[in-house]
């Protein structure tokens, strides 16, 4: 019991860490430009810490990406502006999710390759074993044999 | 029946192929390839350091070869650098042109003047926009631009002694070592 009580209250006092360890703390002036922004600001990759995206990454480089995205977006620029504009400078690596072209064609492509063939064998393997059962008609071997 | 064998051969095959392929490249892991080789280099109209009334600008570069280095006195690579920064330009081969990267003035001229200044001339980015134009994301990186002010090379990380052999002497052209 003493210990359930301890486990609540490390979890909930690691919640409240979290959320202090929030780092953007960026408001746009209005909830549709907010909403752009940090979808915007989840879809770029931190190019410093990789596995990390600027909104999430405490690094410098995020932050003067994030206020990057910032200006832009209040500039009037679209999404794919942004997009482009960190394209240009920092290659497709930048987007967690990366455009459709010759170069990351077999990203996209190989997933659906792999469930093909995997798809493939399955209905091999089911169809060649339905076919064993039908032509099996020796009598099951009685109880307690031989 | 030879399938029940051959298939997970080749299969198994084709895994060591792309698992070796990805262990050949792992100290790429990290590098992200620059999308500006062989782009137009970007435009830059900065304050000079140590002189914030002169403006330094990338026009004036136009016409020769230069390898703009990004650093700054915060950075521990960047000090590690130095002395190889110091005998490029000790062999007159290229111009350095330097960007100081979200740096502070005073420090970094302390910095350039214990360890000796390498560069022709130093930009000072304090708010880190002209990086941005460049790609940069980790400081040291160098960018070796033509005379048409084409990026023709970058390098990610320290510029050592090998890099500057293999990779930066045999892109600039010979004409250049009598000039110094």
């Amino acid at each position: 019991m003493r210990l359930g009580i301890a486990i609540c209250v490390a979890g909930a006092g690691l919640a409240l860490a979290g959320a202090a360890w929030a780092i953007d703390t960026t408001q746009m002036p209005t909830p549709e430009l907010q909403a752009r922004y940090e979808g915007l600001t989840h879809e770029l990759r931190c190019v410093q810490c990789q596995d990390n995206d600027i909104a999430d990454s405490p690094a410098g480089i995020a932050e003067d990406l994030r206020r990057q995205v910032r200006e832009m977006l209040l500039a009037g620029k679209s999404d794919d502006d942004v997009r482009n504009f960190m394209l240009a400078r920092y290659g497709d690596f930048v987007l967690y999710s990366p455009r459709f072209a010759p170069k990351t064609a077999w990203l996209w492509i190989a997933p659906e390759v792999l469930l093909l063939v995997g798809a493939l064998v399955a209905w091999r393997v089911v169809r060649k074993r339905s076919r064993l059962v039908s032509a099996d008609t020796e009598p099951l071997p009685e109880d307690g044999s031989p | 029946m030879i399938n029940r064998f051959l298939i997970p051969v080749v299969v198994f095959a084709l895994l060591v192929v792309v698992l070796a392929i990805g262990i050949k490249h792992s100290p790429e892991k990290g590098i992200i390839p620059s999308p500006l080789i062989g782009k137009p280099a970007p435009q830059f109209s900065l304050p000079s350091l140590g002189d914030p009334a002169r403006t330094v600008s990338s026009a004036t570069l136009r016409g020769r070869w230069y390898l703009l280095n990004v650093w700054g006195s915060w950075c521990g690579t960047c000090r590690e650098e130095h002395r190889m920064l110091l005998e490029v330009r000790r062999s007159g081969r290229v111009p350095l042109i330097g960007l100081d990267w979200k740096d502070d003035d005073s420090q970094a001229l302390g910095y350039l003047q214990q360890l000796g200044d390498p560069y022709e001339f130093v930009a000072a980015d304090r708010d880190g926009r002209t990086a941005i134009d460049w790609g940069v994301y980790a400081a040291p990186e160098s960018f070796l631009v033509n005379p048409a002010g084409i990026v023709v090379y970058k390098c990610m990380g320290e510029l050592t002694p090998d890099i500057w052999e293999k990779e930066i002497l045999p892109r600039l052209p010979q004409a250049q070592a009598a000039r110094s």
